[in-house]
């Protein structure tokens, strides 16, 4: 048996050592998670428009990402009165930190992106699953009607089920060209249904089994691109 | 540094002999962690729904199991014995917590899809299991020669259930599409009329399915191997 003030000693002196290695593995890697991070967001992003790039945005080089970030995507942050706030950039808007002001305090990123002959505006839009929250990239084409494409991602929904909003192609491609306004021109958005689709074009079928998430889908879709509606407005004139 | 200590003590012993062998082949079959002492059940359940996921896992796991075994080893003779546990515990979420900053600088989408998980190592009853039983009372060499083997035992079980349940689950192994609904699979269900009544179990996605998995690798394995049954 030894004595308390060895065993203190012993502690302490172990603690000491593995906080100070820990500190110093930290510090180190810290730009390479900060780069690695901001890589996969920006690969989110461009996902929800993959097809329109000749190279796979999800495994290609960081670099490529970067490339077609500063040369072809403008990053915009407007309020929620549809009004761009200068000197912002959309990289700098976390959603998280967003959701906990209130509504009228709330900033939202706009990504456009300016192809060789298409323009498209990257939406982000976030809502809640069944078990907590989803989010999703939604590509609108500059008509500001048709959606070109989303891409999903989720804290953690079910695997197979809930979370075959990310995993299934199919679930994300139902959504390309979908419209947010109906024939009178009134708002509707797009909506995951069970049962039949009615109104192909604001409507998707939904996944067999997660009931819930798809209502999140369809509630975050109607509520999240509602807020940009009024920038849009501002610029068909 | 564990070679010089093993050879200054025993000369006599070999540096890698039957009883080393022993080490590192024993816990893959006749005392396989997950099968036989049923240790570490969580996270072979929860990280085995794909094969890339369960490879990064047991790799992990691996390097915790043999450099905490090693680590304590060394340390057995000067720690106090009232805070063993302690000082296990602080070597074992030490070089968790290195493994964890280290995937996350290397592979980013791996380290968001293990989450929580590699964290979890930390409280794998394999790995301090391996401490108290083997560590404390054993040679830094052996010691480490035990935590591969126990390790290994661990992963290759994973990667068996993981490899049953992506297959059929989702259809593919290791990423690789073999069977579906659509043509970028191997095998495409919606134009292949042998297969057209395939369809991916979706109970193999969800983590009971694991437990499934296991109780029949638990039974192939005793029905093959006579002298586990009275075992436990």
């Amino acid at each position: 048996m030894s004595n308390n003030s060895y065993i203190l000693t012993y502690i302490i002196g172990l603690s000491a050592f593995v906080a100070l290695m820990l500190a110093l593995a930290f510090s180190g890697l810290k730009p390479i998670h900060d780069a690695n991070e901001e890589v996969f967001k920006k690969r989110d992003i461009l996902s929800a428009i993959k097809d329109q790039f000749e190279v796979d945005v999800m495994n290609c080089p960081p670099q490529e990402v970067f490339d077609i970030f500063d040369k072809k995507v403008t990053q915009v942050v407007i309020d929620a009165n549809g009004q761009v706030v200068e000197g912002k950039k959309a990289d700098d808007i976390d959603m998280k930190q967003e959701e906990k002001k209130p509504k009228e305090d709330r900033l939202y990123p706009l990504y456009i992106y300016e192809g060789d002959s298409e323009k498209y505006y990257l939406t982000a839009v976030r809502g809640n699953g069944l078990w907590d929250k989803i989010w999703a990239t939604v590509a609108i084409k500059d008509d500001f009607n048709t959606i070109a494409g989303v891409s999903f991602d989720h804290v953690t929904e079910t695997a197979g089920l809930g979370a075959e909003i990310k995993d299934s192609e199919a679930f994300k491609k139902a959504f390309q060209g979908l419209e947010l306004y109906n024939d009178e021109g009134k708002y509707v958005s797009v909506s995951v249904v069970k049962g039949g689709i009615k109104k192909p074009d604001h409507q998707v079928d939904a996944i067999a089994g997660a009931t819930i998430t798809s209502n999140g889908v369809t509630e975050m879709m109607y509520k999240g691109l509602a807020v940009y509606l009024p920038y849009f407005e501002s610029l068909k004139k | 540094m564990a070679e010089t200590a093993t050879k200054a003590v025993e000369v006599k012993e070999p540096f890698f002999g039957k009883k080393e062998r022993k080490l590192l082949v024993d816990p893959l079959d006749d005392n396989n962690p997950i099968t036989v002492q049923v240790l570490g059940i969580c996270s072979a359940l929860a990280v085995t729904s794909m094969v890339k996921p369960a490879f990064i896992m047991a790799l992990s796991a691996t390097f915790v199991m043999a450099l905490s075994n090693l680590t304590v080893s060394f340390l057995r003779k000067g720690m106090p014995k009232q805070v063993r546990m302690i000082v296990q515990l602080v070597v074992i979420a030490f070089l968790v917590t290195i493994v964890e900053l280290v995937l996350k600088a290397a592979s980013y989408p791996i380290w968001k899809q293990l989450s929580v998980y590699i964290g979890l190592i930390i409280t794998n009853c394999i790995v301090m299991g391996r401490l108290e039983a083997f560590a404390m009372a054993n040679k830094p060499w052996r010691s480490f020669l035990d935590g591969l083997g126990n390790g290994a035992g661990y992963g290759i079980i994973l990667l068996m259930v993981a490899a049953v349940r992506e297959i059929f689950g989702k259809g593919s192994f290791a990423g690789f599409k073999l069977i579906g609904n659509n043509p970028e699979y191997l095998i495409d269900t919606t134009s292949n009329a042998f297969f057209s009544w395939y369809m991916p179990n979706n109970i193999m996605v969800l983590p009971a399915a694991a437990l499934f998995v296991i109780c029949v690798i638990i039974w192939v394995q005793r029905a093959r191997n006579r002298k586990l049954i009275d075992i436990s």
